[in-house]
């Protein structure tokens, strides 16, 4: 079984976040990147699967070499190899075009990506790949198990859950509940060094969007404390807004 | 030209999302001075779909098929694709919910358009441009998404837009679309429905707890409340990780994002990673012990003291108001 993970490399999640350039840029200066947590699990769950069915994993991250580190990581915590993609992300049809030019004559069985990238949000590469690979695609898989050639996925809807059989190739993007984070091992550190790294150059694509301006969200006012003896108070006012209805 | 939004139903009726959507796509076909046509799926009664003219739809096609009963993804993208496709429909608007998020980057790429998903702001297209607002960074700053195609693809994020009911019916006609085999390889097992709660990603009010309530034992008062307030209950990180509750509740960085019109905190000292998750919430409320938990900077209401006497008064005192 061979199964390709794609994944992205994001600021810390303790980041305080500011822009530069007339807030048009991100500002990185000082920032700590990590693997995007949702890519770790869908990674964690693609280690465990290949265990079980002899299979291989290969990581692919479009970025350029400041991923590397992240990269390693990644190869620490499991995949057989890896494949970066040597260039500048716009937006996600321009990753997911990279990913599916990549991807389209290896043969993977699964392809998974975190359901986000909790740097831009967006739940979008999963699918843009199914329909650029022409395979079915799954945004948001709860769990993921496999029964010969075909994936068993939990998918989240809204007040339960869908289980769902799909034959091979699929993609998947993971999220909590799918795996437990794995933390790399010394074994895994040192051979995480020798394992390939493959950069490949970008397909010639137009981005369809792009960020023009950031800005911060607008802060609440103070908070209005209420006294723990009149809680009858904190009722009052939510009614008075409307929240409370007979 | 036209403006196409896809109405989603549950077990055939339209939800309060669905009518955001519509109410949404409205004011936008008014700035380009076009129609708009509403799109929906499944088994629906008819005066239901009459009735979406009442949010603003000139005309509704409906699909109604054995195959589509049930949610097939890349079924549905590629009806929904060819229904843009016929009304040449130069936007395409559909709610960012759990199916949206599924179907949308789909349908953008079927109609080489830019997708903008998350939408919280209406498309400002002074200059000949097409700017629409979504949150990055876990809600801890908002983006500015500039659309350069020529078709533009929105997911509206639920609790965005206000319902506007405009008057009025809609007709309504049968949509022929060409389906195709390989759009049906996912079968569907089985639907699990988790129980007649609210759901957390379209409630409009959230009840969430966290470790301050040391047991899952303690959540019965805490689904009380939620159910008297009408709210979907929710939680922290540290509390689904210890399986106290199942990781679905998990709000917060790396669990779900929601904007409802009122968060209410019991017991969560407001981590980073949890505030970014329900930041876009419209009224905070706190119930904190420790006067100096920092989730009360973030907060609209804060009552500093022990949950396990103001929850059961708050229930008392929304049941007094109510009776």
């Amino acid at each position: 079984m061979k199964i390709l993970v794609c994944i992205s490399n994001v600021p810390d999640t303790t980041t305080k976040i500011t822009f530069t350039d007339n807030n048009t840029q991100f500002n990185t200066q000082g920032v700590q990147y990590i693997l995007n947590p949702y890519d770790e699990i869908a990674l964690a769950r693609a280690v465990e699967l290949a265990e079980n069915e002899q299979g291989t994993v290969t990581v692919l991250h479009v970025g350029d070499a400041n991923a590397d580190a992240t990269l390693r990581k990644a190869l620490a915590i499991g995949a057989s190899d890896a494949v970066r993609i040597n260039a500048q992300p716009t937006d996600a049809y321009f990753v997911a075009s990279q990913i599916a030019a990549y991807a389209q004559d290896k043969g993977f069985d699964m392809i998974l990506t975190g359901r986000e990238s909790i740097d831009y949000n967006g739940t979008k590469v999963a699918a843009m790949l199914g329909e650029m690979l022409d395979i079915p695609s799954v945004s948001i898989t709860k769990k993921i198990t496999i029964e010969g050639n075909t994936g068993i996925l939990e998918r989240e809807i809204e007040g339960g859950k869908e289980v769902l059989a799909i034959p091979f190739p699929f993609v998947a993007g993971t999220a909590e509940g799918v795996a437990d984070w794995k933390i790399p091992n010394m074994r895994g550190i040192m051979s995480a060094r020798t394992k390939p790294l493959l950069v490949v150059e970008p397909i010639e694509v137009q981005g369809l969007s792009k960020i023009v301006k950031f800005e911060s969200p607008a802060s609440r006012t103070s908070v209005q404390l209420i006294d723990a003896s009149e809680v009858g108070k904190l009722i009052d006012l939510l009614q008075s807004q409307g929240f409370l209805k007979n | 030209m036209s403006v196409l939004v896809y109405i989603e139903n549950t077990e055939g009726k339209f939800k309060k999302s669905g009518f955001e959507v519509l109410s949404y796509a409205k004011t936008i076909a008014n700035q380009l001075n076009t129609n708009l046509i509403a799109l929906s799926i499944g088994n629906v009664a008819d005066d239901d779909l009459k009735s979406l003219g009442n949010y603003g739809a000139d005309k509704v096609l409906t699909v109604n098929h054995q195959n589509l009963k049930s949610f097939v993804n890349q079924a549905y993208s590629a009806i929904i694709a060819q229904a843009a496709k016929n009304s040449d429909a130069s936007v395409v608007v559909l709610s960012n919910s759990f199916t949206g998020k599924g179907l949308a980057p789909r349908i953008a790429v079927k109609l080489q358009a830019g997708l903008a998903d998350g939408a919280i702001s209406l498309p400002d297209m002074a200059d000949g441009k097409f700017i629409v607002k979504n949150n990055v960074f876990s809600s801890k700053a908002i983006a500015f998404v500039e659309i350069t195609s020529a078709i533009k693809v929105l997911a509206l994020m639920p609790n965005a837009y206000k319902v506007v009911e405009t008057g009025g019916q809609a007709t309504v006609e049968n949509f022929d679309y060409q389906a195709n085999e390989s759009d049906f390889k996912t079968i569907i097992k089985e639907i699990v429905k988790a129980s007649d709660k609210v759901s957390l990603p379209d409630a409009e009010i959230v009840v969430s707890a966290g470790r301050g309530l040391k047991g899952p034992e303690n959540w019965g008062m805490i689904e009380e409340l939620a159910a008297l307030l009408g709210a979907a209950v929710a939680c922290s990180k540290p509390v689904s990780d210890a399986h106290w509750r199942p990781h679905e509740e998990h709000v917060g960085q790396t669990g779900i994002t929601v904007s409802p019109n009122l968060y209410i905190a019991i017991g969560i000292s407001g981590a980073i990673q949890h505030i970014a998750g329900v930041s876009s919430s419209k009224i905070i409320v706190v119930i904190n012990s420790d006067a100096n938990a920092p989730f009360f900077k973030v907060a609209d209401y804060g009552i500093v003291g022990d949950a396990f006497e103001l929850v059961p008064q708050l229930i008392a005192a929304v049941k007094a108001l109510k009776s």
